[in-house]
């Protein structure tokens, strides 16, 4: 596994490979990362909130989406969209851009995830909260936007780090389908030469340079909101009834 | 169109698909059974080892760290391009290693969650420290990570999916060979249909188990 790791010309062949290699993989496993966790979080939002709804049909919408995608492999979903999304568009040699397929793979793989967490969030608001907003006129949408998701954040935010963490872990998958990524220039090179050892190293670090803070990020969210919020002081004094 | 299904779903081409799946199935719970095994240790090490034994427990951190940091598939690569042997054995310590760390994770989550008084009133009985992690520590950890542990299940199963990169005969891979002979649209939307319904079922079924038993642990 780690044959030749301490070989000096092995990691000068792998110095030689960075500029070709593993820039373009590591801009792109980024750009996938950012714009996909965007994807995520909107279509999270959107079907946190259906399934929150009283309507039913919505609720049973997102259930659906939720349930099949959670319960079905990336990989298959990501080779799915590769494979037969663009036949059905036209039959020619069309090809979807490996960006726009990774985008798509680990937007709506994680969307599903985030509509989870988003939906625990706002099921944790007592009810209280939205009767009150009602009576004082605010429509569903006002509610949501004024009343119930800036009190949910607190909740939400552990979980989404993580849930960051795993969808940067998760672009790997475009491997799969030679999506130019990280993951891909590394088994590319590192299958080329042979220096496995120097490639999946170096990869891994790259790797755990993005993922490391965010997973720091999560612990410290986590730790943070088990505290209690501070009482309100006024004029000094501790305000017990707040 | 049923024609076409005829045509893909014959009885050779179902039996191969589905010997794929119980290969799926065979590396998934070996993997768990083997890292359920390994996390428990190295979250007993991080968890108790103070003291002399500090430097194993900040060793178990920093592996935890790094494979909860890195991609699964990362791992499945590199063991299997560089360890020579059977190729399911590598695979399955590949996905050892990797939800190892995981498993560690949420079966520390438990281990922190037991009163120190267990400890105390254990030792009053003249435990030993051992015979308080086997007899009273750890079934209560198991009992409280269960839901965590088949989340986790479930995510095994779906990463067995990534060794069709390395060409062992698991589901994915199987029903790839079939979609090889595929022209139609209609008909490879047919199999991804056939291979979706099959994980969602076994994956279905675990986190429906989760659910119940949540709502049980709620009541009690």
């Amino acid at each position: 596994m780690i044959k030749g790791l301490f070989d000096g010309k092995r990691w000068l062949a792998l110095w030689k490979a960075i500029p070709e290699y593993y820039v373009p993989g590591f801009i792109m496993t980024l750009k996938i990362s950012l714009v996909g966790l965007a994807v995520a979080l909107v279509l999270g939002v959107i079907f946190g909130m259906l399934s929150t709804m009283k309507f039913r049909p919505a609720k049973f919408l997102s259930r659906i989406y939720v349930e099949f995608i959670q319960n079905t492999p990336l990989a298959l979903q990501v080779m799915f969209y590769y494979s037969v999304l663009p036949m059905l568009f036209s039959s020619s040699g069309f090809r979807i851009p490996k960006f726009a397929l990774g985008v798509i793979g680990v937007g709506v793989y994680h969307g599903a995830y985030i509509s989870e967490v988003i939906r625990t969030g706002i099921e944790a608001i007592p009810k209280g909260q939205s009767e009150a907003a009602a009576s004082q006129g605010f429509n569903y949408l006002q509610t949501m936007r004024y009343v119930i998701l800036p009190q949910t954040i607190k909740i939400i935010m552990p979980p989404l780090a993580n849930q960051a963490l795993n969808l940067v872990k998760n672009t790997s998958i475009l491997a799969m389908v030679a999506g130019m990524d990280l993951m891909y220039y590394t088994d590319s090179w590192g299958s080329d030469r042979g220096f496995f050892a120097q490639a999946y190293f170096t990869s891994a670090v790259l790797y755990f340079v993005i993922c490391f803070p965010l997973a720091r990020l999560a612990r410290y969210l986590e730790i943070r909101s088990m505290r209690l919020p501070a009482s309100k002081k006024i004029n000094g004094k501790e305000d017990a009834a707040c | 169109m049923l024609e076409l299904f005829y045509q893909i779903f014959t009885v050779a081409n179902v039996t191969f698909m589905f010997k794929g799946l119980g290969m799926t199935v065979a590396i998934a719970f070996l993997a768990t059974v083997f890292s359920m095994f390994f996390g428990t240790i190295l979250a007993l090490i991080r968890t108790y080892g103070t003291g002399k034994m500090k430097w194993a427990a900040t060793l178990v951190a920093a592996y935890t760290e790094f494979f909860r940091c890195t991609p699964n598939l990362l791992w499945i690569l590199w063991i299997y391009f560089t360890v020579k042997g059977n190729k399911i054995a590598v695979c399955v310590f590949a996905i050892t290693l990797f939800t190892s760390a995981v498993m560690a994770e949420i079966f520390r989550g438990g281990l922190n969650s037991i009163p120190k008084g267990q400890f105390e009133a254990a030792q009053s009985q003249g435990f030993s420290f051992l015979q308080t992690l086997w007899y009273i520590v750890l079934p209560q950890t198991y009992k409280k990570v269960i839901p965590a542990l088949l989340s986790q299940v479930i995510t095994i199963i779906k990463d067995t999916s990534f060794l069709k990169m390395v060409d062992v005969a698991e589901f994915m891979r199987n029903c790839a060979v079939v979609l090889g002979s595929i022209y139609d649209v209609r008909g490879m939307m047919m199999l991804f249909g056939f291979e979706a319904i099959c994980y969602f079922v076994i994956c279905f079924t675990l986190s429906c188990v989760v659910r119940g038993y949540q709502k049980t642990l709620i009541i009690a």
